[in-house]
């Protein structure tokens, strides 16, 4: 096994790794003597993927956090370029600037034009930097701004796909209002008469993911996590110990488990055994069918009904006391 | 002597400078200090009787430093006498997620709620500023440093669809450190909840003023206090998205420029609209209602009533 595969490796995979470097093994040794070890073999592969459903099956919050984090992740322009034809990417804030870290553009998915927004990561250490690891500037929530417009003036569905660390936190993007640009975002999402899908298909960190997280349906894949803070930042604060993450990741309530509990995503997209990353395909076309069957329940309602339901839906969320007087 | 000029005269006398004081003295400061009789500005060093620091708003006299102020001092300086309506005083807080740290969140919620005598962050209401009737919310930083969690964002909500619903003008004063952690992603949530309810009420026509208090951070930045139709500031607010603290770990210790996130910095960078001193934001802000009276906008169609086409009136 090469180095750069143990990166890949999340730690709780050991006993899978060890399991298939077994069975490695004895392919090789079953080569070298001309022995038939296919029987063998087969079943052992059979025990490893069981091994791995298991495992992936009970993942703890902070292990399914390793995962909506591993480095080969499909992104939001890999699920683009497998579920979307005649991909139109468009760019620029029209103020100066052209923020990597969202994506955005037109595309048909199946037979119907949309608008597409997402956050985007590299793919490698050079991409990530040129990505800015995924963290928008105010520039890229003013490019998803501009796009998000054109989608309502031209009747355009649109879709967001959300995975980012935050907002970046810099001297340049606060010094052109990074808060602005979000509440900006957040309230112009509430008025769009068009139908809007948001999916969180890694890391949703927070309100740098809420700025194009505002639709009609909220979706989320099986280990994609969505939090106020990261657990790391939670930890650091009330723990006074960043080593405590675990422990804020399990507090925080980040899985999509948790998020349907709390009535703030609407469905779970299951993720190909050991995560996203293991069949890309296969997560792209989980993906696609929802979003397909989405788009379709969403087609029956008019703009106004659209924006109607997104304002009752948000307006929903939150928990508290109604004591009596 | 004119009892003006007596308060002046006492004033003098007693804002006194620790520097140079003698040994006693000091101890005898520091003890009256303690006892609450006195306050000493961070900002200037300077020792104020506490009634004359609450006299000025909790601006030191010397040196303008605005201490922070709390939300129902804050509404007896702003509103007039008596108008004061406090609206959805019922809700309260709960602990949605279970969540524990090194103490459970419930057990934090008791704690400030005995401390500081409100069920959370934020107190919301009708009231006359100089006669002209506003709907105003007014966040308190004393309570878990003023984070937005559930109460918070549905009370500021409900009064915001108040003031849509009565033609009102809304002012809502932040000050918070951010989202509440321990609400999770229903915290996250209120900055949807309340952008959502500020489109409406900027769709009917309506003004809403925000002015931004020391210090305001995170999802509140990033949600209703960027959200104004004008935007006042108070001197010296530090406010912004990310805390300093956090873009000192990715840019080093002491890089951050000077100045940087308070009022007069967001100011320059064309922010907001305006710094306010606290004295005079009464005024200032009668000023700017006065500039808007309310429109009486027809209000969107309610869903229901989408069916009922519109006929050309002929």
């Amino acid at each position: 096994m090469t180095k750069s595969n143990d990166r890949l490796l999340l730690e709780f995979e050991q006993p899978v790794a060890a399991l298939e470097q077994r069975i490695q093994e004895i392919r090789a040794l079953a080569e070298e003597n001309d022995i038939d070890a296919s029987e063998q073999i087969r079943q052992l592969e059979a025990k490893a993927e069981e091994l791995r459903r298991e495992i992936f099956s009970q993942l703890t919050p902070v292990e399914r956090l390793q995962v909506a984090r591993h480095p080969r992740r499909p992104t939001t322009l890999d699920y683009v370029q497998t579920i979307c034809d005649d991909w139109f990417e468009l760019h620029g804030d029209r103020h100066g600037q052209d923020d990597p870290a969202i994506v955005g553009g037109l595309a048909k998915l199946g037979e119907q034009p949309v608008m597409i927004l997402g956050h985007q990561k590299g793919r490698d250490t050079k991409d990530n930097i040129h990505r800015n690891f995924g963290m928008p500037n105010p520039a890229g929530y003013r490019k998803a701004l501009r796009l998000m417009e054109h989608a309502h003036r031209f009747g355009l569905p649109l879709l967001t796909f959300i995975d980012t660390p935050g907002a970046y936190p810099g001297v340049k993007a606060e010094a052109e209002g990074q808060g602005e640009a979000i509440a900006t975002n957040l309230q112009t999402l509430f008025r769009l008469e068009i139908p809007i899908i948001c999916t969180v298909i890694g890391e949703g960190g927070s309100g740098g993911a809420l700025a194009i997280g505002i639709g009609n349906r909220i979706l989320m894949f099986e280990h994609a996590v969505y939090s106020v803070i990261s657990p790391e930042g939670c930890a650091a604060i009330l723990w006074k110990d960043a080593k405590k993450a675990p422990q804020a990741a399990a507090a925080l309530r980040i899985t999509a488990q948790d998020l349907l509990q709390l009535e703030v995503i609407d469905e779970i997209l299951p993720e190909p055994v050991g995560g996203a990353h293991r069949a890309p395909l296969e997560a792209a076309q989980t993906l696609k069918q929802a979003l397909l069957r989405h788009l379709k329940e969403l087609s029956a309602l008019s703009g106004r009904q659209l924006r109607e339901e997104r304002y009752q839906k948000f307006r929903r969320m939150g928990a508290f006391l109604e004591l009596s007087e | 002597m004119s009892l003006l000029d007596w308060f002046a005269e006492r004033r003098k006398q007693t804002s006194l400078n620790l520097t140079g004081s003698s040994p006693f003295d000091k101890e005898r400061q520091v003890r009256e200090i303690a006892d609450g009789l006195w306050q000493k500005c961070p900002a200037c060093d300077t020792l104020t009787y506490t009634k004359d620091l609450q006299q000025n708003w909790q601006v030191c006299p010397s040196c303008g430093h605005h201490h922070r102020i709390t939300a129902p001092e804050r509404l007896e300086q702003l509103l007039d006498p008596g108008s004061w309506q406090p609206l959805n005083e019922h809700l309260a807080p709960t602990d949605p997620l279970h969540f524990f740290d090194q103490k459970p969140y419930s057990e934090r919620l008791a704690t400030y709620q005995e401390r500081t005598q409100l069920k959370d962050a934020v107190l919301t209401g009708l009231g006359n500023l100089e006669g002209i009737p506003v709907a105003i919310g007014v966040m308190d930083f004393r309570f878990m440093g003023g984070s937005m969690g559930s109460v918070v964002g549905e009370k500021i909500a409900r009064l915001t669809e108040r003031a849509t619903c009565d033609h009102l003008p809304l002012i809502l004063f932040s000050a918070s450190g951010g989202a509440r952690m321990q609400e999770g992603i229903l915290s996250l949530m209120q900055m949807a909840k309340t952008s959502a309810a500020l489109q409406r009420h900027r769709d009917a026509g309506q003004l809403f003023i925000s002015v931004l208090t020391h210090p305001t951070y995170g999802g509140v930045t990033a949600s209703f206090a960027m959200l104004g139709d004008l935007i006042l500031a108070e001197p010296g607010a530090q406010v912004g998205f990310a805390g300093p603290n956090v873009i000192e770990q990715t840019i080093g210790k002491g890089k951050l420029p000077e100045g940087f996130q308070t009022a007069e910095y967001l100011l320059a960078q064309g922010l907001i609209d305006a710094i306010v001193p606290r004295t005079e934001l009464r005024k200032r802000l009668a000023q700017l209602l006065s500039m808007h009276r309310p429109r009486l906008h027809v209000s969107l169609p309610a869903i229901s009533s989408e069916a009922l086409t519109l006929q050309p009136m002929l």
